[in-house]
């Protein structure tokens, strides 16, 4: 049990898949400017993480590793992933519309989010049982979401605030990304 | 669209050049640029994939169906990821075991998918094979310049591409930068650059 926590912590604070991992940096400066496109991205990826890491991991035990085919592993992944994106989208519009027309327009930006990808990868490279994908599925979207809605409180500040011509928009996100990221390296000492 | 060839390739180089005029595919940007040695083997992997399904795509772009086009794009990006994999593992084992999984990651990279959705999917493979070049070299620089900067700050040296060397530029006293090599200086340090681009294009 007590694995399984200090595996969930690590991956949301102190691998925080954002800010420690850069991956899923394109969503991370993109849908970050308002905070309701943030918790629908974030909200997102939570959802089609549980179920890709889920998915991949299964492909990857009954298929790839038996035949031996993991050479074609990133193939199969994104294929995969793609799939499940426009079915969970198909599936999300007829029965739950209301779910649908909050997270719609970011399903199909999330086929090409690194994170998800990315988690699915770790998931593999680390060679995590059943449950310990799961706690690993669901703890690093959870930082990224953390991460994400923190990072669009910050930036609505930002834009009210006066920052110098050369530096606005996407630089001074960046570097206030890279702050936010110095305060969660301090987290490296929890475990 | 009466650019010739040379624009196309030149126009990866400044007007475009990812990832400052276009904000995309940051994650390997980040990741990957410890060292120049590997940012520069990123760049010249991802190079590889972006010229190669450049071409594909363009010589399939009356053939795919529109509807189903961004599946195709993605599955020929991946089957050369695979590629590039493969050969990575062969005659580079030790840069692959450094980029680690940033390299099945190429994959998502929104830059080569973006060429192939706004470039390569309306023109000739000639001049996609230009803009791919292109793109592909403006990336490459860009990784290796943030690199180098963050090399030479961070452990002050610079290992050359592709060998064994390692070039260290200070005397025995300097004490490195650490912030620059752990993950906020990438974050910092691809700001400030945005902004000196930005300060130069105007």
């Amino acid at each position: 049990m007590e694995d399984y926590i200090l595996l969930a912590v690590g991956a949301i604070l102190v691998n925080n898949i954002l800010l420690i991992q850069y991956l899923g940096n394109c969503p991370f400066l993109g849908t970050s400017k308002s905070m309701d496109n943030a918790t629908g991205m974030a909200m997102a990826v939570v959802f089609v993480l549980a179920l890709a890491g889920i998915v991949t991991w299964i492909f990857e035990a009954v298929f790839l590793k038996p035949l031996g085919l993991e050479y074609i592993r990133t193939i199969v992944f994104i294929v995969v992933i793609a799939a499940l994106v426009q079915f969970v989208e198909i599936f999300m519009k007829k029965s739950m519309p209301a779910l649908y027309a909050g997270l719609g327009i970011f399903l199909p930006l999330i086929t090409t989010n690194c994170a998800v990808m990315g988690v699915c990868l770790i998931n593999i490279k680390e060679e995590y049982n059943f449950l310990e994908m799961l706690v690993s599925s669901l703890a690093y979207p959870a930082g990224f979401g953390l991460a994400l809605i923190l990072f669009a409180g910050l930036r609505e500040r930002i834009i009210i605030g006066r920052v110098p011509g050369p530096l606005q928009d996407v630089a001074i996100a960046l570097v206030t990304a890279g702050f936010m990221s110095l305060s969660f390296l301090g987290f490296k000492g929890m475990i | 669209m009466a650019k010739t060839i040379v624009q196309e390739f030149t126009k990866g180089l400044w007007e475009e050049i990812p990832p400052f005029r276009l904000v995309l595919g940051l994650c390997p940007v980040l990741a990957v640029t410890k060292t120049v040695a590997n940012g520069v083997g990123m760049g010249v992997a991802a190079t590889f994939v972006l010229v190669c399904s450049n071409v594909l795509v363009s010589m399939l772009r009356n053939i795919i169906p529109s509807q189903v086009r961004v599946p195709c794009f993605i599955i020929i990006i991946a089957t050369f990821v695979v590629v590039v994999e493969l050969v990575m593992q062969a005659f580079t084992y030790p840069l692959f075991l450094q980029l680690g999984i940033f390299i099945p990651l190429i994959v998502v990279n929104c830059v080569i998918l973006g060429r192939a959705e706004a470039f390569a999917s309306k023109n000739p493979p000639v001049a996609s094979i230009a803009d791919g070049l292109g793109i592909g070299v403006g990336f490459t620089i860009a990784l290796g310049a943030l690199a180098g900067i963050r090399e030479a700050f961070g452990a002050g040296t610079i290992s050359v591409p592709f060998s064994d060397t390692v070039i260290q530029l200070f005397g025995p006293s300097f004490q490195p930068f650490t912030f620059m090599v752990e993950a906020p200086g990438a974050f910092v340090c691809l700001g400030l650059m945005l902004a000196v681009m930005n300060l130069a294009g105007k």
